[in-house]
């Protein structure tokens, strides 16, 4: 498989690149977050993106989705990162599904078709901390009743206070396991805060929240498998949105170089801003195709994947970061104003690094799988 | 089984019956290297029963057509040859600047007499080549090149002299830029080939601060040169040498990515050490060499992509600039990480444990990445006139 899209795929990023920008500029953003919306995001729009049928693009066909891979769930993240597009495709579309697609079962004939018909938003409280450390989980699942009971805090729950059901990581006697928790479970709660991109996610409690065997996502003590396969697709999704996001920043940029004067010359004449600019285009590039190729193996479900998807989220992450604070240094004074958009791809990006963890945490991974 | 599998499998085995487990290992110095040429000679018979199986495969050069000496293989099946030559550490039969630089411009810009007379001989590795285009005083401003041709009818008689001719004292012929018309600037270039054993060229070794020498400085003092060995159009050179800088750039930003494929950090684990936690004992340089690993498999990533829209017309002409740029930049870094990790032991100069200095005089060499083949700031204006269109001064 050649490293670009290929024309089933130019044809998806022709059809939702417009509609985004169309749809859900960054002005779409703004007025979510000055009427202080209590959702997070436009249940309108939300319907609009079902009817193109993108909630289930990682949805099998068997499930009523598309049944695409991460290659194409890409493009519409990248649009969805170019737009500042508030939305619930990583976590519903792509984390949750890859999760429930992995693990089979009930629950992924339960919430698969659920998610394709755009009926179910899902959240994923993997973290619990200020920092993602997935290795150290520590809500607990413990055999009750029929089912289990579960005991701890989650924290970064994207959606998590509208999600109609909750992905939990929990340990259990054996290992990891995963639960649909249903929004309406006993003991669940969840605090949404504003984040600094106007998105909201929120801290769950799990007070003793109990749920049927059933609720089990895949196999009880074998939830690690599912979860890397969340992990990996959440992680590469991050980083197509935040390439899209630094494509976004990069553009408006190279924009402004080209209008704005100073001592009578386009700002864009100077080599000084030259060469920043032109580096800048370099780093993206090259995320781009570090993100299409960790797409690609995920696709294939090669064992190359985990490496490339943490040079994918470390790479991803350094090059849209270049690409926010070069864009805001280089518009200067405006750039500083919350009436110009550039700040606000810096806050986006600053939320999307965080997620799922940040560039060093996927750096110090990339020196850990290759032995040292 | 699909044609490509087919195929992989139809390498696979060839490989296995003809790459020697000697060119099975990575190349630790210079006489590793295969040039071949005129003078040749091979550093062990392995050398030259690869070379040999690979010339009558067409492999040195498979994606070329097979008049010409190569295998006539698509783009996905060279691909392939190159991911299985990878899987088992092949060394490259045959390096080349006939393969990688000239070879490209003849089958673009060449006539088919051209093309049979010269192309085979690159192939088979019999003639080596060298690029004579920077002049003194020139650098990177190739236009401003001095060397002239006076037009004597059937030939020119050249005079001038070249710089950072890269192997010249060893190269059979070179691909020469020559100024044929004073009056233009641009439109008065051309291409020329010709033999270096020709009368008037004489050839001077440039040490370098690495000690070592592919450079040298290379005169011109009437030589004569029959018309019949030019490329593409008279005074039109520039646009040869433009098409074939990009393969250069190319090869060049290569070294960052090919090369060694084994991540930095694993070379390190005695001279550093490992803590507890099985962890090289320097925090931070552990951290710098795995943040340089990350930047080494995106840049892999963005070479395999570019290619792969390089070779379908799909990538921006001034694409090779940025490969170029960030190639050397990241090799330039890769051999800063080689010094710290070695220690002191890496500061050996010509120790015989050392292969007489060979990292210091590795790293020092790679500070010619940025500068030789356009500079990196050259390439950073390339990139903001070209690609993103920025406005000119």
């Amino acid at each position: 498989m050649p490293l670009y899209h290929n024309d089933d795929q130019a044809m998806l990023k022709d059809s939702v690149a417009p509609f985004v920008a169309e749809q859900a500029p960054v002005s779409h953003l703004r007025s979510l977050r000055d009427s202080a919306d209590a959702t997070g995001f436009s249940r309108d729009l939300w319907a609009q993106f079902t009817e193109m049928g993108l909630p289930g693009i990682l949805v099998p066909e068997a499930h009523g989705g598309l049944g695409m891979g991460h290659m194409e769930a890409g493009i519409v993240l990248e649009e969805i990162g170019r737009n500042l597009t508030p939305s619930p495709f990583l976590s519903t579309g792509v984390g949750a599904v890859a999760a429930l697609a992995k693990a089979g079962g009930a629950q992924a004939g339960r919430w698969l078709p659920a998610i394709a018909s755009g009926e179910a938003i899902v959240a994923l409280a993997i973290d619990e901390g200020a920092k993602h450390r997935p290795d150290r989980i520590a809500t607990t699942a413990t055999r009750a009743g029929n089912g289990f009971r579960l005991d701890g805090k989650k924290s970064f729950v994207l959606h998590g206070h509208v999600a109609d059901m909750s992905i939990v990581a929990a340990k259990t006697d054996g290992g990891i396991t995963l639960f649909a928790v249903p929004k309406d479970a006993k003991g669940l709660t969840a605090d949404p805060r504003r984040l600094v991109d106007s998105s909201l996610a929120s801290h769950v409690t799990l007070g003793g929240v109990e749920v049927d065997a059933d609720a089990v996502i895949g196999e009880v003590d074998a939830g690690g498998e599912i979860l890397d396969a969340l992990l990996a697709a959440t992680r590469t999704g991050a980083a197509a949105e935040m390439v899209g996001v630094g494509q976004g920043a990069m553009d408006m940029t190279v924009n402004y170089l080209k209008e704005r004067k100073q001592f009578g010359k386009l700002i864009g004449e100077f080599q000084g801003l030259q060469h920043r600019a032109a580096h800048l285009y370099g780093e993206m590039e090259v995320a781009r195709a570090t993100v299409m190729k960790a797409q690609q193996l995920l696709d294939e479900g090669s064992e190359g994947a985990k490496l490339m998807v943490s040079v994918a989220k470390a790479k991803a992450g350094r090059a849209a970061n270049l690409a926010v604070r070069e864009g805001v240094q280089m518009h200067g004074g405006i750039g500083m104003t919350d009436e110009y958009d550039i700040g606000l791809y810096m806050k986006r990006d600053r939320a999307l690094a965080e997620f799922m963890g940040d560039v060093h945490y996927h750096i110090d991974q990339v020196a850990r799988m290759n032995g040292y | 089984m699909s044609d490509l599998d087919a195929f992989r499998a139809e390498v696979r085995a060839w490989l296995e019956a003809n790459c020697p487990p000697e060119m099975r290992e990575p190349v630790r110095e210079e006489g590793d290297v295969c040039w071949g040429g005129r003078n040749w000679e091979f550093k062990n018979e392995a050398q030259k029963q690869w070379l040999e199986a690979c010339v009558a495969k067409g492999y040195t050069v498979p994606d070329w057509p097979k008049p010409y000496g190569g295998a006539g293989l698509s783009p996905e099946e060279t691909k392939i040859l190159k991911q299985e030559m990878k899987r088992i550490n092949a060394r490259s039969p045959l390096d080349s600047f006939g393969i990688w630089m000239l070879g490209p411009a003849l089958l673009q810009f060449g006539t088919e007499e051209q093309k049979v007379h010269y192309l085979n001989p690159i192939a088979r590795g019999e003639i080596r080549w060298c690029q004579g285009y920077s002049e003194p005083g020139s650098g990177s401003d190739l236009v401003s090149l001095q060397t002239f041709g006076e037009d004597k009818g059937d030939h020119w008689v050249v005079n001038g002299s070249k710089i950072w001719t890269s192997y010249a004292d060893k190269a059979d012929w070179i691909f020469c830029l020559v100024r044929t018309d004073k009056a233009n600037k641009y439109q008065g270039i051309t291409f020329m080939l010709f033999d270096m054993a020709s009368k008037g060229v004489t050839t001077k070794p440039i040490l370098l601060i690495s000690g070592n020498s592919p450079f040298c400085e290379t005169f011109f003092d009437d030589v004569e040169v029959p018309k019949r060995q030019y490329v593409g159009e008279i005074n039109r050179g520039w646009d040869v040498a433009k098409y074939l800088l990009g393969h250069e750039r190319e090869m060049i930003s290569g070294g960052g990515a090919g090369g060694d494929m084994v991540s930095i950090g694993t070379l390190f684990a005695r001279s550093l050490g490992k803590n507890d936690h099985g962890e090289l004992d320097d925090p931070i340089l552990r951290a710098e060499m795995a943040a340089f690993d990350v930047d080494v498999f995106a840049y892999r990533a963005m070479g395999e992509r570019f290619m792969d829209m390089w070779k379908t017309g799909r990538a921006h002409p001034a694409s090779s600039n940025m490969m170029k740029y960030v190639g050397t930049e990241l090799n330039k870094r890769r051999h800063e990480l080689v010094m710290s990790g070695g220690g002191s032991e890496a500061l050996e100069w010509d120790s015989e444990e050392t292969k007489g200095g060979a990292r210091a005089r590795g790293w020092l060499r790679t500070k010619a990445n940025s500068i030789e083949g356009g500079t990196s700031e050259v390439m950073l204006n390339v990139i903001a006139k070209r690609i993103l269109d920025l406005p000119g001064a």
